[in-house]
């Protein structure tokens, strides 16, 4: 079974992150980036797929030359090559759904699993219009219960299970109000929710032979895809600082607070 | 020159420092208060790979450069000096092979470690002999097609976890270090008996034993090199070890400066944080300057070692300069802690102990020194 996966490159959030004077972005100077944490877990859960079921993990990424960072980290996990797709510049959610979408025609995936959402500008939307131009099933927000480092869940059934004729896949979803299980037709497109897996490490060897694996180079221009934006980033700015709490005198007192002016009981 | 670090580079410092952080940092004071065997750090040590740095890929290792395998000692040192010495050890007891070792014997000697969890141990250091190694006790005595080890061992790196030792014995006293022959013991033979784990002041993940030698006996083909060689032998594994040793001292800075900022921006007297101190800042300035000086010393040695070029001075600055700054530093950042800083539930003053021992194993800073000086004046 062929899988393909995305690594978006964003900060780290460790890294300090400002926003510049003039709010048209952030400032990028001593910045660290590393491969978005949601597609870091469709990585780890494709890579989990394909041990169970023969095939290739295929990773892309899209942006200048610096994502090669990141498709090389996902290659250092496991997978077996990477698709860049060559652009600098901004790009919208549809601009990229539209790449993607090109890049699926090309490789012929069985399955496209990609983060939810990318932790910079927390959008949510590639997943979803991907399916829609593709015209493919889809399932969202794959999750489980809990963390699977307790030796517990990592015993129960996966969140994802492709059926014994390799037609279809069934996903556990993470819902408002609990857990929904879906049954998708293959091919299909999952998101990742944060409690679907724990990413294994990159390891050493795989890094160094991460170092040989393929990158193709594909631009915009050759998948035929206009990327002009739909959308502009007119201003940025930071949320307001929080202000210092306060100190009530004693419980009636914080009651008062807490129904006359917080409105909460 | 070019000072940054490739890719490639990058991306082995960034899995060596999730190690460090998400599995070494969490468990680090545990070790270090029972000074138990932290098999279940090294054992995910061993899967990503840190284990087996320096063997050559052919043999199964993942053959880093030096540069490389320094980046990596900076970050694991970072986690715990201790966990990171007895991680180190393996690839320690294993250059002798890599060095001077036989084809033959680097793919016997060296393949199961890639295979599975194995320690291995460098038996070079003995009770008269530490830095006056040619005053070597052990003795080896050819019998047929094996050499028979007698004597003892001290300060062995997880000597009683090891299923392999690479030991040095003399084959004359009366020829010194013309005299010492270097051999790979196999598993643990009859005759070869490990003491309980030595209470160290510092760097107590690491396990520290003393070894006998009675009547062990070892195929000639586990000899390696030549009779007499074993002093040159153990004098080019040093050179190649010591940039790593000069990194732990980086990592221990590193880690001591990180929590002196972290603390000094937190901790108020006077009405204010203490970072906004003059006497503090000044503190902490000296901190991050020596911590980067000691840490272009070390890859300059290293990469000297990359370029096949001959390193012994500038491992013995780097090693000397770090350890020696390592140990102030640190000492420093208990003085920014204050009396917490001398409080065990606070994590700097592991960091003083962590740091003593880089100043006295793999070389003390006086023979570092008087390394250093033999060169100018060669």
């Amino acid at each position: 079974m062929k899988i393909l996966v995305t690594a978006k490159r964003v900060e780290d959030p460790e890294s300090k992150i400002k926003v510049k004077p003039d709010g048209s972005g952030i400032v990028q100077e001593g910045l660290k980036y590393k491969i978005n944490p949601f597609d870091e877990i469709g990585v780890e859960e494709g890579l989990r797929l394909v041990a169970k079921h023969q095939g290739e993990v295929v990773v892309v990424s899209i942006g200048g030359k610096e994502v090669q960072e990141q498709l090389r980290h996902a290659l250092a996990m496991g997978a077996h090559r990477a698709v860049w797709v060559n652009h600098t510049g901004p790009l919208d959610q549809l601009a990229i759904a539209g790449l993607l979408q090109k890049v699926v025609e090309k490789e012929k995936p069985d399955l496209v699993i990609l983060g939810k959402q990318s932790i910079d500008d927390d959008q949510n939307q590639v997943g979803q219009y991907l399916a829609e131009f593709l015209g493919w099933g889809q399932a969202t927000f794959a999750s489980k219960v809990e963390s699977l480092e307790s030796e517990q869940e990592k015993n129960k059934v996966p969140a994802l299970v492709v059926g014994a004729d390799g037609k279809t896949v069934r996903v556990i979803r993470e819902v408002d109000n609990g857990l929904a299980t879906l049954e998708c037709q293959l091919p299909a497109i999952v998101t990742t929710d944060l409690r679907l897996n724990q990413p294994r490490y990159a390891s050493l060897p795989g890094i160094m032979k991460a170092k040989s694996k393929p990158i193709e180079e594909l631009t915009p221009a050759k998948l035929g895809v206009d990327v002009t934006p739909a959308i502009q980033v007119l201003k940025m700015s930071a949320p307001p600082a929080r202000k210092a709490g306060i100190k009530v005198a004693d419980v009636p007192a914080l009651v008062e607070k807490l129904h006359n002016e917080a409105k909460v009981v | 020159m070019e000072f940054q670090l490739t890719e490639a580079q990058r991306a082995l410092q960034e899995a060596a420092r999730k190690y460090a952080r998400e599995v070494v940092r969490p468990k680090a004071a545990h070790y270090d208060e029972t000074a138990t065997f932290p098999r279940d750090l090294l054992s995910t040590a061993w899967e990503l790979g840190l284990l087996n740095m320096a063997i050559p890929a052919e043999y199964g290792g993942v053959g880093l450069s030096h540069l490389e395998q320094v980046i990596v000692a900076e970050e694991l040192s970072w986690g715990c000096a201790g966990v990171a010495t007895s991680i180190i050890a393996n690839d320690l007891a294993n250059l002798p092979i890599i060095l001077h070792g036989t084809e033959e014997q680097k793919k016997r000697l060296l393949g199961h470690f890639s295979e599975r969890l194995k320690f291995s141990s460098f038996c070079l250091t003995e009770p008269e002999a530490g830095s006056d190694v040619a005053s070597m006790q052990t003795t080896a005595v050819r019998d047929g097609d094996h050499y028979v080890l007698n004597g003892a061992k001290c300060f062995i790196t997880n000597g009683g976890q090891a299923e392999q030792y690479t030991v040095f014995a003399t084959m004359d006293k009366a020829k010194k270090h013309k005299g010492i022959t270097c051999f790979v013991v196999e598993g643990r033979p009859k005759g070869l008996t490990a003491s309980k784990h030595e209470n160290k002041m510092g760097q107590r993940a690491s396990e520290t034993v003393s070894l006998t030698f009675e009547d062990v006996r070892v195929p000639v083909a586990n000899r390696i090199g030549e009779e007499g060689q074993g002093f040159a032998v153990a004098m080019a594994t040093l050179d190649n070890s010591r940039p790593l040793t000069a990194m732990f001292s980086v990592g221990i800075a590193r880690a001591a400066l990180e929590y002196s900022m972290e603390y000094a921006s937190q901790r108020k007297t006077f009405g204010k944080p203490i970072i906004e101190h003059q006497a503090i800042q000044f503190m902490i300035a000296d901190m991050a300057m020596n911590t980067h000086a000691a840490r272009m010393l070390t890859y300059e040695s290293a990469w000297l070692l990359d370029e096949g070029k001959r390193n012994t001075l500038q491992s013995s600055y780097a090693k000397c300069f770090a350890a020696d700054m390592a140990m102030k530093v640190a000492t420093d950042a208990v003085q920014v802690y204050g009396g917490y800083g001398y409080i065990k539930d606070y994590p700097v003053e592991k960091l003083m102990r962590d740091a003593k021992l880089i100043q006295v194993y793999e070389g003390t800073s006086q023979v570092q020194r008087l390394v250093i000086a033999r060169e100018l004046f060669k």
